[in-house]
């Protein structure tokens, strides 16, 4: 499995020191990315989605502090010397963020964000930093290219900032870009450029992470799936799988409860009553088992770690069950 | 025969730009241009359209947040006034309003508790506010909120404990219509739906009419009666829900619905969409036929000459569209 990773993260741990002592946002977590391959990572907002790749990419907020490794192209990040992240950062690993207008500099026009990007790594010179931000904001899809790189952030509108913030991250053609809700705050009909982007992105043999909350944008492209639960990957799989028959109920929760425009009309949503538990709160079982439909008294108890099924990974107690039932 | 809590007539709003020139002209930007709308007692409404397209400034203008350039208003028969405060006071008994971020729109120096006795005060003066604070604990009970968070403060809470909180502090003074601006957007899913779940109940309970302004398609549909599309300011259908889900006909419905991701990862194999290609070539300055024309993908030479009205198909399908019925395309 971990042969031809990019991208490989190994018991991940991120904590944040908090007047009320020390919380936990990561707990061993562990996933890898292939070139070519658009991994999702979700779960809803304090499942530690985000904070897991900022603390990969050494972006955490004061405060915070990571353990475990992330290994990218073979190279430590994480380890006490900071040059490899510091030489990967930026230039082959690329950041989106959920915001355009925050990732671009109001005072700056496009072209010269973008050129500035390869311009201040000396990677290449002001005609073919220009001939490169026109060949990048083309293929993001950006109508009227040349007359974008005269415009001002606020010239643009939201779908053509979020284009104009992934142009940026593409601007040093790297290998592995993470995109943290980069659709959450656009329209639907943007929304659907902006998946094609990063649909062409990969298919040009990017390795891409998405980090979402939304089932339909994961759906849209992802290959694989790693989802998050109170700071812990409950499950992954195949994209196809997980949509089909989720193994971990958290999974299978979050699916039932989108709202659905082919669905019959069934009367209520299905939600999932009940919240996460607090950060420093997690019980001593499986973090889930509250809120969970099929939960046993085992889960109480005792945390189910994640175990593999093939190119499948569930921490379920109920779900080993069945597995083991069902084959 | 059921009463219709608001009548909107050709209602205008506009405000103004920043000149592009000393002395030149005043350029204005025309949030809502011409709309119509009624919300019958007891019927959810939704609104929906992309941002920009006037969706808030239409509610605002009916909670008569902003006043309109041109148009009418009328709350159950009586005309809206802006210079009548004894009137907008009484309005607001009825009309009230959730915002999307739900912790924002509650004071942070006041537990839940104290936000929703404070708007029951607002609304029926201190003594008969006093006599009813039992209301605000039944009112908070039935949103769903423990009694032991009562006590707590916004930043004690999840996003979705604050949004229950909000709608006890609208509904509390029992009012007939409740606009939710983006009530559930900020949500995770999860807890939308116990939103939309309690949203669904407290309709049918009190006989609550909605106004339900989202761009989440999928949310409206399982809410609302009827929906209307805005675009540009203007409304581009308006149908019941059923009618508009099951087969809509403008053309900009029917991209705004082919651009919802499916959670399936079939359908987006096979879901390619043209009329979303042509929605991003052009994202363009004011025309003189219909606002959609540049985009659509059925537009001939009259759409951008004259611009369609809004038509009644006699079963009470509306469209303004000059081709929507002359070629339906399946969906």
């Amino acid at each position: 499995m971990a042969d031809g990773a990019l991208f490989e993260v190994r018991d991940l741990c991120v904590q944040f020191a908090t007047p009320r002592g020390r919380v936990n946002a990561v707990r061993e977590a562990s996933l890898e990315v292939r070139r070519g391959e658009c991994l999702a990572v979700v779960g809803e907002s304090g499942s530690g989605k985000s904070q897991l790749f900022l603390g990969c990419l050494g972006l955490l907020a004061a405060g915070g502090v990571v353990q475990g490794s992330a290994r990218f192209d073979g190279q430590e990040l994480l380890g006490p010397d900071s040059t490899p992240r510091r030489a990967a950062l930026g230039t082959r690993v690329a950041m989106v963020f959920q915001d355009p207008m925050n990732a671009l500099t109001p005072h700056l026009t496009i072209g010269r964000q973008l050129a500035e990007v390869v311009l201040d790594r000396g990677l290449l010179d002001a005609a073919a930093a220009r001939a490169r931000s026109l060949a990048v904001l083309e293929s993001v899809g950006m109508p009227e290219p040349e007359a974008r790189l005269r415009q001002y952030p606020h010239e643009l509108s939201g779908g053509q900032r979020q284009r104009a913030a992934i142009a940026m991250a593409l601007m040093t053609h790297p290998d592995l870009l993470v995109a943290d809700e980069p659709t959450t705050a656009l329209d639907v009909t943007v929304q659907a450029q902006v998946i094609e982007v990063l649909r062409g992105a990969r298919d040009r043999g990017l390795a891409v992470v998405l980090i979402t909350h939304d089932m339909g944008v994961v759906a849209g492209i992802a290959d694989r799936v790693a989802v998050m639960y109170a700071g812990r990957i409950v499950e992954t799989a195949l994209a196809r799988e997980l949509f089909d028959s989720p193994a971990h109920p958290y999974t299978a929760a979050l699916l039932a409860s989108v709202p659905r425009l082919d669905t019959p009309l069934a009367g209520r949503l299905v939600g999932i009553e009940g919240q996460p538990p607090a950060p420093g709160a997690e019980p001593d079982g499986c973090a889930f088992a509250p809120r969970c439909a099929s939960v046993l008294d085992v889960c109480h108890r005792s945390r189910p770690s994640l175990t593999s099924h093939g190119a499948r990974s569930v921490a379920c107690h109920a779900a080993r069950l069945e597995a083991g039932a069902g084959r | 025969m059921t009463e219709t809590l608001l009548r909107v007539r050709n209602l205008t709003v506009r405000f103004p730009m920043p000149r592009t020139r000393l002395l030149g002209p005043r350029p204005w930007l025309t949030a809502v241009n011409g709309v119509d709308l009624e919300i019958e007692a007891g019927r959810a409404v939704g609104l929906v359209g992309e941002s920009g397209c006037g969706k808030s400034t239409l509610a605002r203008a009916i909670l008569a947040l902003v006043a309109p350039q041109a148009g009418t208003i009328e709350w159950r028969g009586r005309p809206v006034r802006h210079d009548d405060a004894t009137g907008l006071r009484r309005m607001r008994r009825e009309l009230q309003v959730v915002f999307q971020d739900p912790v924002g729109s509650l004071d942070p120096r006041m537990s839940v508790g104290e936000s929703v006795t404070e708007a029951l005060e607002a609304l029926e003066g201190a003594q008969a506010a006093a006599a009813s604070r039992a209301r605000v604990g039944s009112m908070l009970a039935e949103v769903g909120l423990d009694p032991a968070l009562h006590a707590r403060y916004p930043h004690e809470l999840s996003g979705g404990q604050c949004q229950r909180a909000a709608i006890a502090r609208a509904l509390v003074g029992r009012p007939k219509l409740l606009v939710c601006d983006e009530a559930v957007s900020a949500l995770d899913v999860s807890v939308q739906a116990q939103i939309v779940n309690l949203l669904a109940d407290l309709r049918r309970r009190h006989g609550l009419a909605l106004l339900f302004i989202s761009h989440n398609l999928a949310v409206v549909r399982h809410l609302c009666d009827e929906v209307a599309v805005l675009y540009r300011g203007r409304v581009v259908e308006r149908a019941s829900a059923a009618a508009i889900f099951a087969g809509p006909r403008h053309p900009y419905t029917r991209a705004l619905l082919a651009a919802v991701p499916d959670p399936e990862p079939a359908a987006h194999a096979r879901a390619c969409i043209p009329e979303l290609r042509a929605a991003a070539a052009a994202e363009s300055v004011a025309v003189a036929g219909c606002a959609y024309g540049p985009r659509c993908p059925l537009a001939a030479s009259d759409c951008l000459v004259e611009a369609p009205g809004l038509e009644d198909d006699g079963g009470g399908h509306r469209t303004a569209c000059h081709y929507a019925r002359v070629r339906p395309t399946a969906n």
